[in-house]
């Protein structure tokens, strides 16, 4: 009974727990006693809040006893990215640096999160302040994909989609600043939404790359990814950059799925070289199973996508090595070399150097470099103006068709330590994400099939304009179906037991 | 464009605050260096006449009334403080004897 709960979607979980056939504590502890089975072996938490679960369970079942109308979700078990800060509860963003830090405050999804009575089982693990492809910049380790746990679960937010695709929570919480939704979502068979910039709010959101970090939902289908996502979207006045207009009806569109007369452009340059095989085989089946759906396939030409991975390697480490100058070993957080002699700014500089994870380093040094004097104009200044020629890209191509779609990744989840010490060759993980980021649309990965050559999932990336978030789970919960009925049951069923 | 020097990365990690060691510096130069030759493609646009884009939403000043709300509390704030004193942050000394 209690594994079979951990098999359910969130969707149904839900309805058995607004019916009364199950607990929210029963659910909560179905999907604890999961984790205490399997997570020695995946490692997608870094904190496992038992207690703090099953108190909010117990506060969902009180209410429901007490007749309160609830949300969709309420009962329903989550992984929250270890990116959010929640008050009382450890978050470390997968750095030394903030080890045992005990958050003054919950992060706004946090709230929006407890407020529907979705329950946070834990905080999952990510690249270290959500900068990486692979969840091996985790300061406490990496996250093995349960697809073969010797391979990467993607990153940054590989602890998340891990804790999907080996049943842990059937809901999960991710952050995408170029790819970290997606590419995880891609190559563990599950699903990932990066909302249109601002529509989920980054208060409590530990800041990475301010003008590229979208917070979003993440589940095994469609349906649990739009209910996520209602939950957690919408204006927050504690985010300037937070749109202030009503949530495209997400729900409404994953209810109701359908390609037909829709038009859909193949993005020409997200493909060719670096892409494997099987991923382009799958990525073709898809395309093909769009127009027997009925909708209406064009090549779409995007010239500036092929400068957006360099322009994005210079931006997001820009801001971030700003926005890490917070880490200074004065207010919070770990402080090292404070004998009495050193001064402040030794102690910070020591303090960095031993609460810093190699990426970290690296991309506060070259943020550095490309935003000092003499290099700002060719390196920053330049990227900016590739940021404005991938918009005018996006608005060009969305005059002539409604979605874009292209392969999420260019390759399947490879094997953990095969690029780790090669930062170029990692960051091409991020090759096909990163250009929704630039522009700040909305974007969704969902599987679409295993490639042949390794039996591992490939992931169907489809965008769409800015604040028409609705379109991906209207054409998401399309070819969902679809492939279901091909495959004959859900992808994950085909995911080796652990 | 140049690569980018031993010297320069002991520079850059002075500006960012990272004491590094020898080992790394030499690590992390060839691997700026390559990173830096990947990411150059963007500086062929550098003469073109294109806006910069540096937000994905046209937003200028976000304003709201001025009104006061309920904080941390001093215990809060400095609750998670390596060092504290008299409901202060304690650090280690900022300026030298002689300033």
């Amino acid at each position: 009974m209690s594994s079979e709960l951990t098999r359910l979607t969130a969707a149904a979980l839900a309805a058995r727990i607004a019916a009364g056939e199950t607990s929210a504590v029963e659910a909560a502890e179905a999907h604890l006693a999961r984790i205490e089975a399997v997570d020695e072996k995946v490692h997608a938490f870094l904190h496992v809040d038992r207690e703090g679960a099953l108190a909010q369970a117990r506060e969902v079942d009180a209410r429901r006893a007490a007749g309160e109308e609830l949300g969709p979700l309420a009962g329903v078990p989550l992984a929250l990215k270890d990116i959010f800060t929640t008050k009382g509860v450890p978050t470390t963003c997968g750095s030394r640096i903030l080890e045992g830090w005990l958050p003054p405050y919950d992060a706004t999804v946090t709230r929006k999160l407890r407020a529907a009575g979705i329950v946070v089982l834990g905080k999952s693990n990510m690249d270290e302040f959500a900068m990486g492809s692979s969840t091996e910049n985790s300061a406490y380790g990496p996250t093995g994909n349960p697809w073969d746990l010797t391979r990467i679960p993607g990153g940054s937010g590989g602890g998340s989609a891990a804790a999907l695709a080996s049943f842990q929570a059937p809901l999960a919480i991710g952050t995408d600043t170029g790819g970290s939704i997606r590419q995880p979502a891609a190559v563990t068979g599950t699903v990932g939404v990066k909302p249109t910039y601002g529509g989920v709010s980054r208060y409590g959101m530990i800041a990475f790359s301010s003008s590229l970090d979208q917070g979003g939902p993440c589940a095994r289908t469609v349906l649990d990814t739009a209910l996520l996502h209602e939950a957690i979207a919408g204006h927050d006045p504690l985010d300037s950059t937070s749109i202030d207009a009503p949530v495209p009806p997400v729900v409404e569109a994953a209810r109701n799925g359908s390609v037909a007369g829709l038009r859909v452009g193949v993005v020409k340059q997200l493909s060719g070289e670096g892409y494997q095989d099987g991923v382009m085989q799958r990525f073709g089946e898809a395309v093909e199973l769009l127009r027997e759906l009925g909708a209406e396939v064009t090549e779409v030409d995007c010239p500036s996508f092929t400068k957006a991975l360099a322009a994005y390697y210079l931006i997001a480490p820009s801001e971030c090595s700003s926005n890490l100058a917070r880490f200074d070993g004065l207010r919070y957080g770990l402080r090292t070399g404070d004998d009495g002699s050193r001064s402040a700014e030794e102690v910070t500089s020591l303090t960095r150097a031993a609460g810093f994870g190699a990426e970290v380093k690296r991309r506060i040094m070259l943020g550095t470099y490309a935003l000092s004097s003499g290099y700002y104009d060719a390196y920053y200044g330049s990227a900016q103006k590739v940021r404005t020629l991938i918009s005018r890209d996006f608005e060009a191509a969305f005059g002539r068709v409604d979605v874009l779609v292209s392969p999420t990744a260019p390759t399947t989840a490879f094997p953990i330590g095969e690029r780790v010490d090669d930062p170029v060759a990692m960051y091409l993980a991020d090759l096909c994400t990163i250009p929704a980021n630039l522009a700040g649309n909305a974007a969704m990965s969902l599987p679409c099939g295993l490639a042949p050559e390794d039996g591992l999932p490939v992931g169907l990336q489809i965008i769409a304009p800015a604040m028409a978030d609705d379109r991906l789970y209207r054409v998401g919960a399309a070819v969902e179906a679809a492939f279901q009925a091909r495959w004959g049951h859900p992808i994950l069923e085909e995911a080796p037991a652990l | 464009m140049p690569g980018i020097t031993r010297e320069e990365v002991a520079h850059l990690a002075r500006l960012a605050r990272l004491e590094l060691s020898r080992e790394e510096l030499d690590h992390f130069a060839g691997q700026l260096d390559a990173i830096i030759g990947a990411v150059a493609a963007v500086s062929d646009v550098a003469e073109e006449d294109v806006p910069p884009t540096s937000h994905p939403l046209p937003l200028t000043n976000v304003m709201r009334p001025d009104e006061v709300r309920p904080g941390l509390t001093p215990e809060q704030a400095l609750d998670q403080a390596p060092a504290q004193e008299q409901q202060r942050f304690k650090v280690p000394q900022i300026l030298g004897e002689e300033q």
